[in-house]
């Protein structure tokens, strides 16, 4: 979301060539290591790495049953968006297999979330109403590449401060898929299959809430 | 996925790439690469490039100073030198695939834009092992069967399902949630490499259905060894 960048000053100031200008918050350490990172992505012109180092690693609190609820509610999102509003809209051809397949996933992540919740000892989020503005199949294209990028940032945002390496490892099989729809569908609409270029940056809850909120009753 | 999945014994990263490297290059090369000056040079221009922060600078030279004799071949840095001899051969293979010309129009387009964003990688991940200490682990020298566009093609979605999957074996043995930051940021380009591929030659884009499936190292090393000179 490249947008973010431009209006956020503290994600502005990351985009900055100067990297040494970013500041990492919360960490006793020095993000010595995402600032090689910066300079590689500098060199290729790869601006899109630099927000790791205020976002990834900023996103603290909650613990994994908290995070996952926070997956679930965009996995909801997604299922709810490709099984109903796709059914909707009057699909055809390859938009109509991606909508059925992707949907029959993001169900699936659905459940595996929810039960990955219940064994952490959490309460599964409640499934909200959702509201997609799309009425035909090309707005609900464009709304579905919105959406899985989204995803894909969230998870990429949110992973790193999982605590358990089970639950990571699982957040990851997830990620990885929602990265597969989310190239397809830039394919299908024309668009980018890697809008990011080499590095998928991290959202935060809050930018991933700036494009999933609105869609919440 | 399922919680209760049977933890699989975790290969023992250490020396596993460079063992790699000893079994398929010549030895002496690997040594003088590994005593090169590329890497010290590289270090310099990342130190630099930080200079400006006094407090990551110190870090940095703090962190530099209490794990250069040590980690090498253990842990992250491990990690990382496993990934960059993925990114160092997969940039080789779109090197050859540009080269060969075998593609035009669109999917020419992409297939330069998926060969950049590899070479980023290495970029990338090179940076980061001299960062954490470590040496970077030396260019292979790839080989492909680079026949027709549509052999190429397969070759590449099988490539980048490998690579993905590869990432995603790793993502659980990452100490550093920074290393891990940078990892995760890599392995959904990867994907979204592979599936774009799986269009084009008209294969699933989600292979392994909803949820994707973790490679180990020694499966990955296995199935890239007979791209290796």
């Amino acid at each position: 979301m490249s947008n973010d960048r431009l209006t956020n000053p503290e994600l502005a100031a990351c985009a900055n060539p100067e990297l040494a200008a970013c500041e990492v918050h919360g960490m006793s350490r020095a993000s010595f290591l995402l600032r090689g990172a910066l300079a590689a992505g500098s060199v290729y012109g790869a601006s899109a790495v630099s927000p790791f180092v205020s976002s990834a690693l900023a996103q603290g609190g909650g613990g994994d049953a908290e995070i996952l609820n926070f997956a679930l509610t965009l996995e909801y999102l997604e299922s709810d968006f490709y099984n109903v509003k796709g059914t909707q809209v009057g699909l055809s051809g390859q938009a109509k297999s991606y909508a059925k397949l992707f949907g029959e996933q993001e169900s699936q992540h659905v459940e595996a979330l929810t039960a990955a919740v219940k064994q952490l000892g959490g309460k599964p989020v409640a499934k909200p109403t959702f509201v997609f503005p799309a009425d035909d199949e090309k707005s609900f294209l464009a709304l579905a590449s919105v959406l899985e990028n989204t995803g894909v940032g969230a998870y990429n945002g949110a992973s790193p401060s999982l605590k358990s390496k089970q639950v990571l490892a699982e957040a990851g099989e997830i990620l990885q898929v929602e990265a597969r729809h989310a190239a397809a569908i830039n394919l299908l609409i024309g668009k980018s299959p890697t809008p990011n270029q080499g590095f998928d940056p991290p959202l935060t809850k809050t930018q991933v809430l700036a494009t999933a909120g609105p869609l919440i009753k | 996925m399922s919680l209760d999945t049977q933890e699989e014994p975790v290969p023992q990263p250490a020396g596993i790439v460079e063992r790699l490297v000893r079994d398929d290059l010549d030895r002496k090369r690997f040594l003088k690469v590994v005593g090169g000056a590329g890497a010290a040079s590289f270090g310099a221009f990342v130190l630099a490039a930080c200079g400006s922060s006094t407090t990551s600078s110190t870090a940095t030279k703090a962190a530099l100073a209490s794990t250069k004799s040590t980690a090498s071949d253990t842990g992250d840095v491990a990690i990382l030198n496993y990934a960059l001899t993925l990114e160092y051969l997969e940039t080789q293979f779109y090197e050859k695939v540009i080269a060969a010309g075998l593609f035009s129009g669109k999917v020419g387009a992409l297939v330069k834009d998926f060969g950049a964003q590899e070479a980023s990688h290495v970029v990338a991940i090179k940076g980061a092992v001299v960062q954490l200490g470590g040496t970077p682990v030396a260019k292979p020298e790839g080989k492909f069967p680079i026949t027709s566009a549509s052999q190429v093609a397969q070759l590449a979605y099988t490539v980048e399902n490998l690579g993905a999957s590869a990432y995603l074996g790793q993502a659980a043995n990452i100490q550093s949630p920074e290393v891990l930051a940078s990892a995760l940021a890599i392995h959904s380009v990867e994907a979204r490499h592979a599936s774009t591929f799986g269009t084009l030659v008209k294969k699933p884009v989600t292979p392994d259905g909803a949820f994707a499936k973790p490679a180990d190292m020694s499966t990955v090393l296995a199935a890239v060894k007979p791209f290796i000179a």
